[in-house]
């Protein structure tokens, strides 16, 4: 019987290639990972607990704080969610505003995979460029929204506020410069021998596979699976955009990255078709629980000022009943399982995170490469812990 | 889901034996963006325009008299999901309600921007100041003296 030596390696919680705080337990044969146990924990804040104490309108800054990379996906999901379980539907205008919102989150959350994975797998330049464009993103969430990263834009019956004619400007700026940049990414590394090489065959992983790990978003579409929340159940207005669903073949790094590098296009075409069909009317449903009557409507007419303080003080009654809601986010199908029991606070909030179920397929992708390869596999699969550790 | 529906990315995989082709045109890439203009802001030393709406820190509004339009009904205590703000409310003989304490826990806050949406005299609102830095934890702890002058001398 031969004595088979195997060294244990710990890699993270503080490693900078895993993008947070996964930490993966390496089992090496040499360079060869013979074994890799993913642990995660290491942000958990309860995020789902507290969200039982609060009311439906307070958690909507929580969602932010799921998959901070992509935020605005996670305000959506939830409100539709709400949205849901209420019976009422947000007007023309604020779907079209959603899913511009929705879709710059995409935009972002790639900017911010491609960059990093690039620089993980020692393509430095590519970085500079995608934050340099996702500046100009979190710019215009900043015209619309108030703030860049964590917009909290999408509000349960509608959004927060109306575009202002600079936030379409600067819009259709964007829409008509952004494909040239795409370009550019491509230019720097699609055809890279050195990229090429660090890629292809890297975790691969089957389509029958993929699935039963209940992987979904980019990463399942790269095995060759066309799943896609916003085409096969559409939601806010989805349907009314022409637009494509890439997939991949083999399933692996590099099919991930091409997957993704089309869904930028994708994204920026669905926003251009957005900013030029956007219809007119209000923001905001005319439910009176929901609707925050205006400053001058409140300091001259008391049932508004009533309104007001049972909106904000009290929260709105959400029925009872229980449902499941899914939206696409940047890394995959976003779920909200919602259970209300007729008061102002969930009675249960359960968040299907993406990444969740893609760390679980970790052990299976690692075993048989390289250590090396260990980052590009982690890379890839665009972990965000904020999500799944909530 | 129609078959339409769906581009298939994998076939333009990059072709095998090719090196130097493709470095060149990374490079070329490179060497364009070397003569455009930079658009590195120098941030202590240049700033940035923050949009309108842009969630800073608090400030608490005063009207024509220079006195506090806040009535302390503590209606921003109650929507503030992350239970930054504490308000202690006192009463005039004739009625009149006014703040004894107001404070904003700046470092509990998440920035939501409730609180100006909940105002029913527009008494708190969020400025357009983002630096803030002190030397202790309760130099967080904003009160009402410190809320009314936010965003007129050099902040923090």
């Amino acid at each position: 019987m031969t004595d088979r030596k195997t060294v244990t390696l710990n890699m993270g919680p503080h490693h900078p290639a895993t993008h947070g705080v996964l930490r993966v337990v390496l089992e090496l044969d040499g360079e060869t990972i013979v074994n890799a146990t993913p642990v995660i924990g290491y942000l958990h804040r309860g995020i789902e607990k507290i969200c039982e104490n609060r009311t439906y309108q307070q958690i909507l800054p929580l969602t932010d704080r799921l998959d901070y990379a992509a935020a605005s996906a996670n305000n959506m999901g939830y409100c539709l969610a709400v949205e849901k379980l209420m019976g009422i539907e947000a007007p023309k205008r604020a779907q079209y505003l959603r899913v511009i919102m929705a879709e710059f989150a995409r935009i972002m959350g790639h900017h911010l995979w491609l960059g990093t994975h690039a620089l993980d797998i020692g393509a430095m330049t590519v970085i500079f460029y995608a934050f340099r464009d996702r500046e100009m993103v979190m710019a215009m969430n900043e015209e619309i929204a108030g703030y860049r990263l964590t917009p909290s834009f999408i509000r349960i019956g509608g959004v927060a506020y109306d575009a202002t004619d600079d936030f379409i400007l600067k819009v259709r700026k964007f829409v008509e410069w952004f494909p040239k940049a795409l370009e550019g990414y491509h230019q720097l590394l699609t055809e890279n021998k050195i990229w090429t090489t660090r890629t292809m065959n890297i975790g691969a992983i089957s389509a029958e596979e993929a699935i039963n790990y209940g992987m979904t978003g980019p990463s399942l579409r790269g095995a060759g699976v066309a799943y896609d929340v916003r085409k096969v159940f559409p939601y806010s207005s989805y349907d009314d955009f022409d637009f494509k669903i890439p997939v991949g073949e083999n399933g692996d790094v590099y099919d991930r990255y091409l997957v993704r590098m089309e869904e930028f296009k994708q994204s920026i075409n669905i926003i251009a078709q957005a900013i030029e069909n956007l219809p007119s009317g209000p923001v905001m449903t005319d439910n009176p629980w929901l609707a925050n009557p205006s400053l001058s409507e409140v300091q001259n007419d008391l049932s508004a000022l009533i309104r007001r303080f049972m909106i904000n003080a009290k929260g709105v009654p959400v029925p009872e009943g229980e449902l499941y809601s899914a939206v696409e986010g940047a890394k995959g199908e976003l779920g909200f399982y919602l259970v209300g029991d007729g008061s102002e606070h969930p009675y249960r909030l359960k968040i299907r995170a993406p990444t969740f179920y893609l760390a679980s397929a970790l052990p299976r992708l690692l075993v048989g490469h390289m250590v090396a390869d260990a980052i590009a596999i982690i890379g890839s699969l665009d972990f965000v812990l904020g999500e799944i550790d909530r | 889901m129609e078959k339409s529906d769906i581009i298939v990315v994998s076939k333009n995989r990059g072709e095998k034996g090719k090196y130097v082709k493709p470095f060149l045109k990374g490079l070329q890439y490179t060497l364009g963006n070397f003569f455009s203009r930079p658009v590195t802001v120098q941030y202590p030393e240049e700033k940035t325009e923050r949009s309108e709406r842009w969630r800073g820190l608090h400030r608490l509004n005063v009207d024509e008299k220079g006195e506090l339009k806040c009535v302390a009904c503590g209606l921003c205590a109650a929507v503030c999901p992350s239970q930054a703000i504490t308000v202690v409310a006192s009463e005039e003989e004739w009625g009149t309600r006014h703040p004894e304490k107001f404070v904003v826990n700046e470092l509990r806050c998440v920035f939501c921007g409730f609180c100006q949406e909940a105002c029913p005299k527009g008494a708190i609102s969020l400025t357009k100041v983002y630096e803030y830095v002190n030397y202790s934890r309760e130099d967080f702890l904003f009160d009402i003296s410190r809320l009314k002058t936010t965003g007129e001398k050099w902040d923090c």
